[in-house]
Order: structure tokens, then C-alpha cells, then sequence
């Protein structure tokens, strides 16, 4: 079957080897893609790992923020917001929202005063279809930069060097602002005093199609009543949880959502830098949490608060957070939701 | 079918090639994307979604224009295994070029993401919101991913071997262009 001029044996070894080649460099390029020769690479399933707490993973659980209880309620727009963004959500109206108030740990059983961070995260549906999802906290700026010092804070807060904690502050000095306002910010006995911020920038992008970079926040009726810490620590490890639920039951409890425009030149790149506090502000509505529901059998329980699932209108900036959490946040939704005889719903739960 | 030719349809290659970019293109954005938190993760799954949805319909209209058009026929002295070899391998493509996608949007619909194709268009969820449902296609989706390139890697080492060793046609049935030796498959 070969050309008569060339050796049969020797034709037939060249094409042989030619296609071990095309093969072995088609299946290197798909296994360099997949960062299998890039142990260095940061993926989501390191970040994941990185997650995980001393005492264990929480089977069935988000990775992060695993401690919360879900709601229900609506959001009231005022119609304010639609000069910033087009996206249906701002036009005067009420649109359904599912959410998660819960604590920034990923120790499912933490005794609730010992949590720093408290969180909310929130799902608000239009009629034209659209879902904005929003994951936020009450800190006023993030403690890092970058994905990747966040992913290295994690290493050194778990590390037993007594060195690391140290080491990681020298390379990442924005983290003392953080460490301040976690000493000294007052805390409150409720979710319902507490204000949320978004934290990371997005681009919203009006009918024109003109375009403003923002942060955006919750900011609650409820005036604080501040309470000590030691005081928070003698309530049950639930406190937070079982306060929700009563106040709520008794009465509606509300939020200003305040969206607050970027000047040119403010570090919209970097949530552990706040803006100003002179930049415009919009109030562009109303949260209203009307009913608390256990998060075991609740309605967000099996929801990402994907900060990344934006309505049109609305868009992810510059700031490298909100890819890194779409990308991590998935990831412990894949591994939790596979958990899930690990974490039963109670309809299911044989236990007495 | 209609027999005899001894070359796929213009429409058959035109499909075939087309489709061979996208599905490369898509397993190769499927495993970059899981394996980075970057930027970029965003913009290979906005480019995933949409280009999964348009290999779903190619395969479909491929599927349709295969019945109607069939495929020529394999050497006769092409040895048996190779002859089931080669028309399993042709199953296997069809069921992963639609079930791929299939699993992808049903595992978006069983975790109640929103499915968003380029232009903001809305893509219905396929199933119900479940746990049990999302862990079955992610599983089915990611560990099918490698089957699907390691049986492409077959396929084109099959292809690579008609061509330069066989030398039978069988190549020359799917090449893009018209052969330079068109009577020359076999001497």
C-alpha cells in the first residue's frame, strides 16, 4: 500500500509515530489547560480546601458562612435606582425576594457571639425573568485585596506557625484596618440592626446605556442597640437565629437598599479600600423580610448567592472578587449539594 | 439513505468540521474555567453556556441530516472490529453531543441557576430544583467531559491512521477539500 520508492516497514513507522505525537500534544494541551501540571495554579478547589475549619468540614454545607437561616419578603423599589441601571429591578414595584441572613464561618455549630462577620445573602426576582443575586457583609471594607491574599490569609490563619499571622501582615498591610474595625466595632444582638454592604463594585448601565461603577448596601430600620460582647456571649449559642425569627413574626422588619456611585479615580478594583463618604448616594428601595424559615427545610437552603447572577443592567467591574467567589462559591455548591444525606431534611430525617 | 457516494455531503462536512472547532473549543474552556478562580472564569462560562446551546443544535440538524443522507460506505477489507469500532464511536459522538448539553442545562436547572445565553437571553430551567438531580449531571457532565476528548483523541488517531497508513478513502470521506488524488485511495 506505500509509495513503491519508500521502505513499507519505515513509512508505515513514520506515520505511526506522527500520530502517537498529534495525540500526546493534544492530550498535554488539554491536561496543561486543566492546570494538571500547575500545582501552583489557585483553583477553586484549593480555595474550598482552604475553607475548611480545624474541627472538620461541615458535611452538607456551604463551605463558608455555613451557619444561617433563610426568609422570605419582597423588595419595594422606589423607581430611584432606574437613573443608574435599567434593570427591571429599580422600576417602581415589588418584586419577590428569597434570602439567608448567616455568620461568616464555616463551623456550622459556632456559638453565634463568636462570629465577627455577619452576612445576608439575597435573591430578588423581576417579571421580565431576571434574577439578581447578591451576597453581602457587615464589615465596611473586605480585610485583603486580592483573591489570592485572601486565599493565603486562609492558609496563615490556619497555619500552626506563630510566625504566619505575622508574615502574612507584612506582605498585606491593608489587613490592619480589618483587624481595628473587628476589635472595636460595636456589635448589635440582631440581624435586623445590623447593616450589609456589598463590599465589591459592579457596573450598572442606565436605558442610555451610560455606565457608573457602585457598591450597595443594606441599611436597617431597626435602630442598633449596641451590646458588648461579653454580653452576647452569655446568650445561647443560637441567639441570633432564635431573635430573627420572634421579631420577625411579630413584625415585618426593613432595610434601605443604598446604592452609592464611584467617583473617577476611587479604587474600584480593591473592597478593602472604602470609598468616601461623600460620594452620591441613591436610596433605590425597600427590603422587607417578612418570614424566617430553618435553613434545613428553608427555601435557601439549596440556593448560591452568586454575587455574578446579575439582571441586565447590571454587570461585574474591574474588582477581581465576584469572578473568584462565582467560581469558589459554585464549587462548595457542587460538593455541598452532593452532601446532602449528610445534612437531611427533616421530611426525610429518621432521627428521633 | 441514498448509497453509493463514496464521500460525506458538502452539508455533512461543513457540519462536521464546524462542529469539530466548537466541541474542542468547548471541553477545552470546560476544563480552564474549573481550573481557575481568575476574571476569566466569568468569561469562559458566558462563552460556555451559549456555545453548548449552538453544539446542541448542530448535533441536531447533523442527527437529521445524517438519517436523511446516511454515510458512505466503510472498505470492504476493513477488518470487523474496526468496521463496529468505528460505527459505536459514531453513537457514542451522536449521544454526547446531545446528551452534553442536555446534562449541562439540566444540571443549571436543577440548581436553579438562571441560564443565560449571550444578549441576556433566558434559557427555561429543564427540571426541577434538586440537590439529587444537580450531583447526578454534574457527575454525568464532568466525568463524560473526558470521556468525550479521550474518545476525540480515538477518533482522530483512527482518522490519522486511514490517511497516512490505510490510505483507504476513509478520510478522504470527511476531508474538508477534495482530495488532489481522487483515484488514488487504495492502490
Amino acid at each position: 500500500m506505500a509509495q513503491p520508492s519508500q521502505s513499507p516497514a519505515r513509512s508505515v513507522l513514520g506515520s505511526l509515530v506522527l500520530i502517537a505525537a498529534v495525540i500526546g500534544v493534544g492530550a498535554a494541551a488539554f491536561a496543561y489547560t486543566a492546570g494538571w501540571f500547575s500545582p501552583q495554579r489557585l483553583t477553586p478547589d484549593k480555595f474550598v480546601d482552604a475553607l475548611a475549619p480545624p474541627t472538620g468540614v461541615a458535611l452538607g454545607h456551604r463551605r463558608n458562612h455555613a451557619k444561617g437561616i433563610c426568609f422570605t419578603g419582597v423588595f419595594e423599589a422606589n423607581g430611584a435606582g432606574s437613573a443608574l441601571s435599567k434593570a427591571q429591578v429599580f422600576t417602581r414595584g415589588q418584586y419577590p425576594v428569597l434570602g439567608r441572613f448567616n455568620l461568616g464561618t464555616s463551623d456550622e455549630k459556632a456559638p453565634e457571639a463568636t462570629v465577627r462577620v455577619r452576612g445576608i445573602g439575597l435573591q430578588i426576582s423581576t417579571p421580565d425573568g431576571e434574577v439578581w443575586r447578591s451576597a453581602m457583609i457587615d464589615p465596611p471594607f473586605f480585610p485583603v485585596s486580592t483573591p489570592q491574599a485572601f486565599y493565603e490569609l486562609l492558609i496563615a490563619s490556619a497555619s500552626k506557625d506563630p510566625e504566619a499571622m505575622k508574615t502574612f501582615a507584612g506582605a498585606h498591610p491593608e489587613i490592619a484596618a480589618f483587624g481595628a474595625w473587628a476589635k472595636s466595632a460595636p456589635w448589635t444582638g440582631s440581624y435586623a440592626e445590623d447593616r450589609f454592604n456589598s463590599l465589591n463594585s459592579f457596573v450598572f448601565a442606565d436605558n442610555s446605556g451610560a455606565e457608573k461603577t457602585v457598591r450597595w448596601s443594606l441599611v436597617p430600620a431597626a435602630q442598633p442597640v449596641l451590646v458588648s460582647p461579653d454580653d452576647l456571649a452569655k446568650r445561647g449559642p443560637d441567639f441570633l437565629e432564635q431573635e430573627i425569627t420572634e421579631r420577625v413574626r411579630g413584625a415585618p422588619q426593613r432595610w434601605t437598599l443604598v446604592v452609592t456611585v464611584a467617583n473617577p479615580g476611587d479604587p474600584i478594583a480593591d473592597p478593602s479600600k472604602a470609598w468616601p463618604e461623600d460620594r452620591r448616594t441613591v436610596d433605590v428601595g425597600t427590603l422587607t423580610v417578612q418570614h424566617i424559615q430553618p435553613e434545613r427545610d428553608g427555601p435557601c437552603r439549596d440556593i448560591n448567592f452568586d454575587p455574578t447572577v446579575l439582571p441586565s443592567g447590571m454587570r461585574t467591574s474591574d474588582d477581581p472578587f465576584p469572578a473568584a467567589r462565582s467560581s469558589v462559591y459554585a464549587k462548595s455548591f457542587d460538593r455541598r449539594t452532593a452532601e446532602a444525606k449528610d445534612y437531611p431534611r427533616t421530611a426525610t430525617d429518621t432521627k428521633p | 439513505m441514498i448509497g453509493g457516494s463514496q464521500r460525506f455531503t458538502p452539508l455533512q462536512r461543513l457540519l462536521h468540521w464546524l462542529m469539530a472547532v466548537c466541541i474542542l473549543a468547548m471541553l477545552f474552556i470546560g476544563v480552564g474555567m474549573l481550573s481557575t478562580v481568575k476574571p476569566k472564569y466569568l468569561t469562559l462560562v458566558s462563552i460556555h453556556k451559549p456555545l453548548g446551546i449552538a453544539i446542541l443544535v448542530l448535533a441536531l440538524v447533523r442527527l437529521a441530516v445524517r438519517l436523511r443522507y446516511g454515510a458512505p460506505p466503510l472498505p470492504a477489507d476493513l477488518p470487523e472490529p474496526m468496521k463496529l469500532a468505528a460505527k459505536l464511536s459514531h453513537y457514542a459522538f451522536y449521544v454526547l453531543m446531545i446528551g452534553m448539553p442536555l446534562f449541562g442545562w439540566g444540571m443549571l436547572s436543577a440548581a436553579a441557576y438562571p441560564v443565560v445565553l449571550f444578549g441576556g437571553v433566558h434559557l427555561p430551567a429543564i427540571l426541577p430544583h434538586s440537590d439529587g438531580l444537580h450531583t447526578l449531571l454534574w457527575n454525568a457532565h464532568f466525568y463524560l467531559a473526558f470521556v468525550f476528548f479521550g474518545l476525540i483523541l480515538l477518533h482522530v488517531a483512527a482518522a490519522l491512521f486511514h490517511a497516512l497508513v490505510r490510505r483507504d478513502g476513509v478520510f478522504e470521506a470527511m476531508a474538508p477539500v477534495s482530495p488532489h488524488h481522487e483515484g488514488a485511495p487504495a492502490e
